[in-house]
Formats: C-alpha cells, sequence, structure tokens
C-alpha cells in the first residue's frame, strides 16, 4: 500500500508504460506509407498507394507493432518533386541548349524505395537522388533525337512523353512511378550561342524595317501615278471635245504667262518683240483700204 | 512525424509531474536528472528558470505547513493537501490541454482539414469548432478564399525562347488559390513551389509555340489564357487541389539589347505612313487641279461654240494686247530691211532665259 501510494514508483511505472505504448502504437497520417521492419527484415507496408484510393478511406490510422523489435520507416505518399537544372542538351542539329527540367513523381512501392536505396530514413530524398541522374540521361537521350526546332512546336509535348517513358522504365527499380516531366527552362546557354540568335533577331529587325521602307516608298510612288494618270484622263476628257479650240486656248493662255501678262509674276528682263508687217496682229494696222 | 512525439511525450510528463514535480525526473527542460525539489533549497531553482505561476503555488503551498526541508530521500511530506495540490495541477494541465487543442476558430477565409489519428475524416467550415482534442483529432488550417499571387520572376524578367526562335524578355504574374484543401495537404509535397514550377514550365511551353510579334503583341491575351488552361490542366493532373485564377503577363517586350533595332523598325513604320500621306496629298492636289482647269476649259467652250468665230478673235486680239502692252516692239516695214537691233539690250536675254525656271516650262507641258 505504501509503495502504490508513493509517487516516484507510480511516476516510473506510468513512464514505463509510457514508453512502451508510445513504441507499441504509432499514428499513420494520410501523407506517409510506413515500412515496418522486424529486425531489419521488412514484413510489411502500411498505407501503401494505391490508385484511385479517396482520402479518407486508405491505411491511415494507428497502428500496432512489436515494441523494440519493429522498426517504423516512413515514406512520404505524396507526389514528390526531383529537379534538375542546368543540364546541357545537344540537339541533332548540332545546337545546344541549356535545360531545367524536373520529374514529379510518387514513390508506389515504398518497399521497394526503402530496399533500392539501403536507406532507413529521408528515403525519398535518397530518390530523388537516384532519379535526378536518370532524368538527365533521358532528357539528353530524347532531346538528341530531335531538332532544336521540334521544342518550339507543339511537338514538345511528344517529346516530353517520350523523356517521361524512359525515366519511367529506369525509375521503377526504384518503387516510382513517374506522374509528369516537364521542361522548365529551355535556353541557348550564354555566350556565343545566346550572341548569335540576339544578332540574327537584329538583322531581322534591320530587314523588316528596310521592308516597311520599301513599301510605304513604292505605295506612296502608286498612288502618285495614280493621280498623274487620274488628272491626265481629266484633262483628255474636257480638251478633246475640240482639238483645235484647245490648241488655240491654251496657246493664249501660254503667251499671256510666258510674257507676264496673266497677273503673275512678271517674268525677269525685257522682251523685245520683233514682229513682221505680215503678222496676223498687224493685219489691220495697214487700214482695210488697202 | 507531427503528431507522433507530442503523442507519447506529453503523457510521460503528466507521469512525471505526479511524484517529483514539474523540475523532477523526465521533464522536458531538467538536463540533469532525476533530482528531489525538496532538498533543494527554495532560492536555488531560480539561477536557470523562470519560476511558472504553478511553482509560485507549490511553493506558497509548501510554505503553508513548514516542515518541507527536512531534505533526505523521496519522501513525501505528511497531509492530503500535497496529494490534492498535485491532481489539481495534472487536471489543470490536462484541462488547458484539452481546451487548447479541441476548440478551433476557423476563420472566414479558411478551411480546417481533420484527421483522425492521421486518417482524414472532413473539413471544418468557418466558425468555433469543437473536435475531440489533440493526440486524436488533428486540424489543420488551410486559407481557401485568399488569391495568391506568384511573379515570375521574382524580380526583373527572364529571357523565353518563342516559336521563330526569338527571345523575349518576359514577366508575368500568376494568381491563384486553394479549391480543395483535402487534395491541397495531402496529394501534393510543397504544392506552393509545385504551382511554380507548373507556371513556368506552361509559359514556356505556349510562349515555344507562338511567335515574336505575337507575343510582344497582340497576342498576350491568348498566351495568358493558354497559360491559364495548361496550368490547370497538369495541377489536375496532379490533383493538386488549385485553382488557376489567371495569368498575366506584365511585360513582354525585346531584350534590352535590342531595344534600337526594334525601334529602328517602328521608325521605319511612321516613315513609310508619312510617305504615303505625302503622296495622298500631291495626289489630291493634281486632281483637283485638272478639274479646275478642265471645268474653266468646259465653260469657255461652252460659249465659244456658240460664236466661234467672234470669240476665237476676241480672245487672241485680248491676248495679243495685253502680251504686246508689256513689250518693247519692233515693226520690220519690208522684207529685206534688217533692222537695227539694240543688241547691248538684248545681251541680258540669254542669260535670263537660262535663268527661267525649267520646271514651270515642264509642269505647263505635262498639263497638256
Amino acid at each position: 500500500m505504501n509503495v502504490l501510494r508513493n509517487p516516484v514508483t507510480i511516476g516510473f511505472a506510468a513512464l514505463g508504460v509510457a514508453i512502451v505504448a508510445a513504441a507499441t502504437f504509432a499514428i499513420v497520417p494520410e501523407t506517409k506509407q510506413a515500412v515496418i521492419l522486424r529486425f531489419e527484415n521488412p514484413v510489411t507496408t502500411i498505407n501503401q498507394w494505391q490508385p484511385g484510393q479517396v482520402i479518407g478511406r486508405t491505411g491511415a490510422g494507428v497502428i500496432m507493432r512489436i515494441p523494440f523489435i519493429d522498426k517504423i520507416v516512413w515514406v512520404d505518399k505524396r507526389v514528390l518533386d526531383a529537379d534538375l537544372d542546368n543540364t546541357l542538351v545537344l540537339s541533332t542539329d548540332q545546337l545546344r541548349l541549356n535545360v531545367d527540367a524536373f520529374a514529379r513523381f510518387r514513390i508506389v512501392d515504398p518497399l521497394k524505395a526503402v530496399t533500392s536505396t539501403g536507406s532507413t530514413s529521408a528515403t525519398e530524398e535518397r530518390v530523388a537522388d537516384q532519379l535526378r541522374p536518370l532524368l538527365g540521361n533521358a532528357l539528353r537521350n530524347e532531346l538528341g533525337k530531335v531538332p532544336f526546332s521540334s521544342l518550339l512546336t507543339p511537338e514538345r509535348g511528344k517529346v516530353m512523353d517520350a523523356i517521361q517513358d524512359s525515366l519511367q522504365r529506369n525509375a521503377k527499380q526504384y518503387g516510382v512511378q513517374i506522374v509528369d516531366v516537364r521542361i522548365k527552362h529551355a535556353d541557348l546557354p550564354e555566350g556565343s550561342p545566346l550572341e548569335s540568335a540576339l544578332q540574327s533577331m537584329r538583322t531581322a529587325r534591320q530587314q523588316e524595317a528596310n521592308t516597311i521602307r520599301a513599301q510605304g516608298q513604292k505605295q506612296a510612288q502608286i498612288v502618285r501615278a495614280e493621280a498623274d494618270a487620274t488628272a491626265a484622263r481629266v484633262y483628255a476628257d474636257a480638251f478633246s471635245k475640240d482639238a483645235d479650240f484647245y490648241n488655240f486656248y491654251r496657246a493664249m493662255q501660254s503667251y499671256r504667262h510666258t510674257f507676264g501678262a496673266d497677273g503673275g509674276p512678271s517674268p525677269e528682263g525685257a522682251t523685245t518683240i520683233l514682229m513682221s508687217r505680215d503678222n496676223a496682229y498687224l493685219k489691220e494696222f495697214e487700214g482695210r483700204g488697202k | 512525424m507531427i503528431t507522433l512525439p507530442r503523442w507519447f511525450r506529453r503523457p510521460s510528463i503528466l507521469m512525471n509531474e505526479t511524484p517529483g514535480g514539474p523540475w523532477g525526473s523526465g521533464g522536458d527542460d531538467d538536463k540533469s536528472g532525476p533530482r528531489n525539489p525538496w532538498a533543494v533549497p527554495p532560492g536555488g531553482r531560480k539561477t536557470g528558470q523562470r519560476p511558472t505561476a504553478l511553482d509560485e503555488f507549490l511553493k506558497r503551498a509548501r510554505g503553508s505547513y513548514g516542515g518541507g526541508g527536512n531534505g533526505g530521500g523521496p519522501q513525501l511530506p505528511a497531509g492530503i493537501n500535497a496529494r490534492n495540490l498535485w491532481l489539481i495541477g495534472v487536471g489543470l494541465i490536462v484541462a488547458a490541454w484539452v481546451l487548447f487543442t479541441s476548440i478551433h476558430q476557423i476563420g472566414p477565409q479558411q478551411r480546417g482539414v481533420v484527421t483522425y489519428f492521421g486518417r482524414y475524416s472532413g473539413i471544418l467550415e468557418p466558425g468555433i469548432r469543437l473536435t475531440l482534442p489533440a493526440p486524436i483529432v488533428d486540424v489543420e488550417k488551410v486559407d481557401v478564399e485568399q488569391v495568391r499571387n506568384d511573379d515570375f520572376p521574382r524580380e526583373g524578367g527572364e529571357n523565353v525562347l518563342t516559336g521563330d526562335r526569338n527571345i523575349i524578355d518576359l514577366a508575368y504574374t500568376v494568381r491563384w488559390r486553394v479549391e480543395n484543401p483535402r487534395d491541397f495537404v495531402f496529394e501534393i509535397k510543397d504544392p506552393e513551389e509545385t504551382v511554380r514550377a507548373t507556371a513556368e514550365s506552361a509559359m514556356r511551353a505556349v510562349v515555344a509555340t507562338t511567335t515574336l510579334n505575337d507575343a510582344i503583341g497582340a497576342g498576350r491575351t491568348q498566351i495568358e489564357a493558354r497559360v491559364t488552361r495548361a496550368m490547370q490542366q497538369v495541377l489536375d493532373d496532379y490533383q493538386a487541389g488549385v485553382r488557376v485564377q489567371g495569368v498575366s503577363i506584365k511585360q513582354a517586350s525585346a531584350p534590352a539589347s535590342l531595344v534600337d533595332d526594334f525601334n529602328a523598325v517602328t521608325a521605319a513604320q511612321q516613315e513609310a505612313v508619312a510617305n504615303l500621306n505625302n503622296a495622298r496629298s500631291y495626289s489630291q492636289q493634281i486632281i483637283a487641279h485638272a478639274q479646275g482647269e478642265a471645268a474653266a476649259f468646259d465653260k469657255v467652250y461652252e460659249q465659244y461654240k456658240l460664236a466661234p468665230e467672234v470669240t476665237r478673235r476676241r480672245m487672241y486680239y485680248e491676248t495679243m494686247e495685253a502680251v504686246l502692252a508689256k513689250t518693247d516692239k519692233v515693226i520690220v516695214e519690208t522684207p529685206g530691211v534688217s533692222p537695227w537691233l539694240p543688241l547691248d539690250k538684248m545681251r541680258k536675254l540669254p542669260d535670263v532665259q537660262a535663268g527661267q525656271p525649267a520646271p514651270q516650262q515642264q509642269a505647263q507641258g505635262a498639263q497638256k
């Protein structure tokens, strides 16, 4: 009775119970899969990902294990990310490209993931580390089969699918399902490839500018010529009614203009006119009598 | 691994407190191992740690029955009071724990994702909500209404390849929000980063199929719509529980080093327009002039037709009159007689004629 009343004894007993309970029960959250190792020998997996599974009806929850004998290895159940930065890729047309890509994957076989990486902690990161070079290889291989231009067309999707398939084949051994592979950046490397691209843009702009200018001049010329033609037709329409009278009428106008009699600015210099006696203007000069 | 340590750590503290006091063995803060509080002078503890309210309370309680300082082994001081105090202390801690972990205040823009022993069990709507306490039920609050803005790149602009192998300087913003808090919490690791990566890849994929002129000009709205669609599709594939509200291109321009060349194109366009305008104005002038002259001729001709001979004579005389009135005249009487010409006066004439503006003659020629 006295022993039981001793708070220290009770405390140690409770502590012991708590430790055993903690070692026996574990909560498996929705975001994790658990691999149970019994003396380092995998016995079972809990809350393993399954296609079409609805969240809330998974294996998550409280589990029991043999305390101190079973060890739990946690593996993430969510879609994970393996990033690959600055991979140099050579296309079939010998163009170099700097590619940043990422793969989204899910560990669907946690046991395989644990055994293949030989790790009992941070398995996801180990798997991602393994996937990265595989992704790089897949990128180089698949992008090396296509010309650069097909990366800049809707065909890009096909290339991505090919990369994903190729990666999936290699990733199987890690118990991984590749959800998606995407290219984040595909840039020309700094230096001469970038410079030459900029140079070609520059010349393309110059060409465009010159073309626009020439087109403008062409159109202007056409407009002027059309106006001249219209004017000629208007003149012809009017004057061809009586060509003889036009000749006379226009001559009169021309005389007035040339000799400064049309009210316009008088032509420079004096004019002296030598007239023959037979001139039509002087016909009446000598009188009718003659 | 979040709930697990909390789950077993907490009871162990409670257990330790019962026999040894809050500074007793196994406590989180005590590194020096089990120590009996009764053996320590009351002031000794204060060097390292602040006394909590419970410390004060216990100290006062101990003081009331005096003989606590007898030291030695772990011996419970006599009296039922001490036992009760322990029970009250533990009860208070448990009550506070339950209170704090079972009442959840969900803001109007939030939803609470509830897990029951780690397993998803439902969503808490806004308001004050009650659940079972912590190790059993865990609630994660997710902001679903707030629209999040992600800028790409985080500052400045980035070079993006267009379909016609040009490079543009691009900066854009993606607006998105959480649509399905359950998927957002459970399906994707680091959903924010996933949205970013998806946006970048979608934008580049779309720009890679557009031409330079579309990308920096009229095609922007279309690009925005296509990127929004592409992003949504990818995120739905991941079951990210994210709704992409929209993508807006803040800047899409030629690279800085090519700005002059792009401006040259604009200048050329304006020059072409100016050229054309000049031509049009010339065209208006020349046609109006022709019409005016033709109309004048028509009027005169109308009258001339009525009396051709008289009109012709009249016009002739009037013209000659006007012309000859202003000039020097020499009339040569008989053929064979050479008149004396004032050559010194005439000498000027060739100069003047040479100086006379040639275009005028040409213009008149054209009018004919």
